[in-house]
């Protein structure tokens, strides 16, 4: 067969390379994790290390949010529910004296079941079908735990403070960096079983059923199947996020556990930072938390509804000016940078590969 | 004939008071390259997506490769050896050429590099070569074609189902699309394609099947079908 000279070339422009959503080199990897490594050092005051930790560990929740909502495409206002299902099941075997470690480790499989019990149904609406669905479903559990006995209703439940240990995860509240390390270890524990499932089969089927179903289905995935792979790990990944937090704040009630602002915050970390990016619900969920801490301070009791107006603002800035998210934006900003650094060497420090900007959404 | 790769038998399908599709029965011999022609709504696309599994029978049979494959969901059709292309190109968009390929061909190879590797065969026969790394949603419409018959030949299909991937192509264009899929036929591929455009599907179609109003009005070569009368009559109308 001749070669296709007839066919006109697409352009160089269009030809800019990979879609930039490729997953993280190694590099960029142990990049990434030693600045995070570094973080409590260079910033020594405990304020900071709240404002890690909890970044952390939301970034644990939105980046498990990002590999349905982000990668998959199919966007969860629910997500609250299986943070909640980490954070109460670590809290009731917790109470019941069991190791926090082991109390943790339960709840991974248990929520994974939840998510995939919630996606069999809810996977057969599309869209914004689905999304409304996960609403739902979040909200009555939300309901039920509040009002049913047993789970704590609207008291919620406190953890019993004990020995300060690693085995007991509880540590001093003037020195929070072993809360920040672990946090640290948990975030590294979640990345890497995100990034191993996007890496093989898994992850193309995934991104293919959210660029087009039918055609997904036609080249032989099981749409449905992999929908449901992509929740249940979703659904651990954020479960892990929420037995950290109880076991950081001792105590968990509907609204802190189970409440639709935070489906929505994990959400908002995934679109700020950047969705279907790997790094982009770390960078939302750092941008977030620190947002959220600033705004408390300085409006006091009321800071809560400020900082969602800046969320707003961020959201709408974001969506009008690079629908990629602050990372896009950064590479962005960062692209001429690195060329006057010399031939795109300076690149490696963005921390995905650059060119991706000229990318259409 | 016994030896049908794929035997569509009494196919119906109703949408509502419209039969899109009445008692259709025809088959497709191993490596033959079949044509499926008939005027604008004679059922042509609604019978391809009964045989790709996405458009569930009224009533009739689905025979494929000596198995029952009536009612089966698509990827189970598409694993059992049926590849398909859209008529509207509904190509991966963010993913970039080899993606699209090398995603299609893990379906029958689980790991990354002999996916990638199968992928690489398929977009050098089908030509795909120039624009591998460029994201899918960037291409022209003549190239996304080709993504599309890239793609439905990575799952390595014993029968593919064709839809219209030589209408709105250039002439030049066109004569390529046509060399494709000859080469993929070559390769022990039977094909089965909607065409709208005489001129390219009478070379190179073995046999030809034509619907009209859901039915099957005349099945032959090429040349017997061009001269039945009923089939002039369904394109051009009756002589007054």
């Amino acid at each position: 067969m001749s070669a296709p000279t007839v066919l006109r070339r697409p352009s160089p422009a269009r030809l800019s390379g990979p879609t930039g959503r490729r997953l993280p080199s190694w590099g960029t990897a142990a990049l990434i994790l030693a600045a995070l490594a570094a973080y409590p050092l260079v910033f020594a005051d405990s304020a900071a290390h709240n404002i890690g930790i909890l970044a952390l560990t939301f970034g644990i929740a939105a980046t498990g949010w990002n590999l349905l909502g982000g990668y998959a495409g199919q966007v969860s206002f629910g997500h609250a529910l299986y943070f909640g299902t980490g954070a109460y099941t670590t809290a009731a075997l917790v109470r019941q004296g069991w190791s926090p470690w082991l109390a943790i480790a339960l709840s991974l499989p248990l929520a994974a079941l939840l998510a995939a019990a919630v996606g069999w149904p809810c996977f057969r609406l599309r869209h914004h079908y689905y999304s409304i669905a996960t609403i739902a479903v979040a909200e009555i559990v939300f309901i039920l735990v509040t009002n049913l006995p047993g789970l704590g209703q609207a008291n919620g439940w406190e953890l019993p403070v004990v020995e300060q240990s690693l085995a007991n995860l509880q540590f001093s509240l003037l020195d929070k960096r072993p809360y920040y390390y672990v946090a640290l270890g948990f975030f590294c524990l979640a990345a890497l079983a995100v990034w191993l499932f996007l890496r093989g089969r898994a992850g193309n089927y995934v991104r293919a059923i959210r660029d087009d179903q039918e055609a997904a289905a036609a080249v032989g995935i099981d749409v449905h199947r992999y929908k449901l792979a992509a929740a249940a790990l979703s659904g651990a990944v954020t479960a892990l996020a929420g037995g950290y937090y109880v076991m950081y704040v001792l105590f968990v009630d509907p609204p802190s556990g189970l409440g639709l602002d935070l489906s929505v915050s994990f959400t908002l970390m995934a679109v700020l930072g950047g969705v279907g990016r790997f790094w982009g619900p770390l960078l939302g969920a750092w941008v977030l938390v620190f947002v959220q801490d600033v705004t408390r301070q300085e409006f006091s009791g009321s800071g809560r509804s400020v900082d969602l107006l800046l969320y707003g603002a961020l959201i709408v800035l974001v969506s009008i000016t690079e629908p990629g998210g602050l990372l896009a934006i950064g590479q962005r900003l960062w692209a001429p940078v690195a060329r006057r650094l010399g031939g795109g060497r300076g690149g490696k420090a963005a921390p995905e590969p650059a060119g991706s900007a000229e990318v259409k959404p | 004939m016994t030896g049908a790769l794929l035997r569509i038998d009494n196919l119906s399908c109703r949408f509502g008071g419209l039969w899109a599709n009445r008692d259709v029965s025809f088959e497709v011999e191993p490596g033959a390259i079949v044509g499926l022609i008939g005027p604008n709504g004679a059922g042509k696309s609604t019978l391809f997506s009964m045989v790709a599994g996405a458009q569930r029978p009224t009533s009739g049979r689905l025979e494929f490769d000596g198995r029952d494959v009536t009612g089966w969901a698509p990827h189970r059709a598409a694993r059992a050896g049926v590849g398909r292309t859209f008529q509207l190109m509904r190509v991966f968009g963010s993913m970039t050429v080899r993606e699209n390929l090398t995603t299609a061909a893990f379906g029958r190879h689980s790991r990354l590099r002999d996916a990638r590797r199968r992928a690489d065969e398929v977009a050098e026969l089908a030509g795909l070569g120039p624009v591998l790394d460029s994201p899918a949603a960037s291409l022209t419409a003549a190239w996304k074609k080709r993504l599309e018959m890239g793609r439905a030949l990575a799952t390595e299909p014993k029968l593919l189902l064709l839809d219209e991937v030589l209408s709105g192509l250039t002439p030049t264009e066109a004569r390529e699309a046509v060399e494709i899929v000859r080469t993929i036929n070559r390769g022990g591929v039977t094909i089965l394609m909607v065409e709208h455009v005489m001129e390219v599907i009478m070379p190179l179609c073995h046999r030809v099947v034509v619907l009209h109003y859901g039915q099957k009005i005349s099945e032959g070569t090429p040349e017997q079908v061009a001269h039945d009368p009923t089939v002039v009559e369904a394109y051009l109308g009756k002589a007054l």
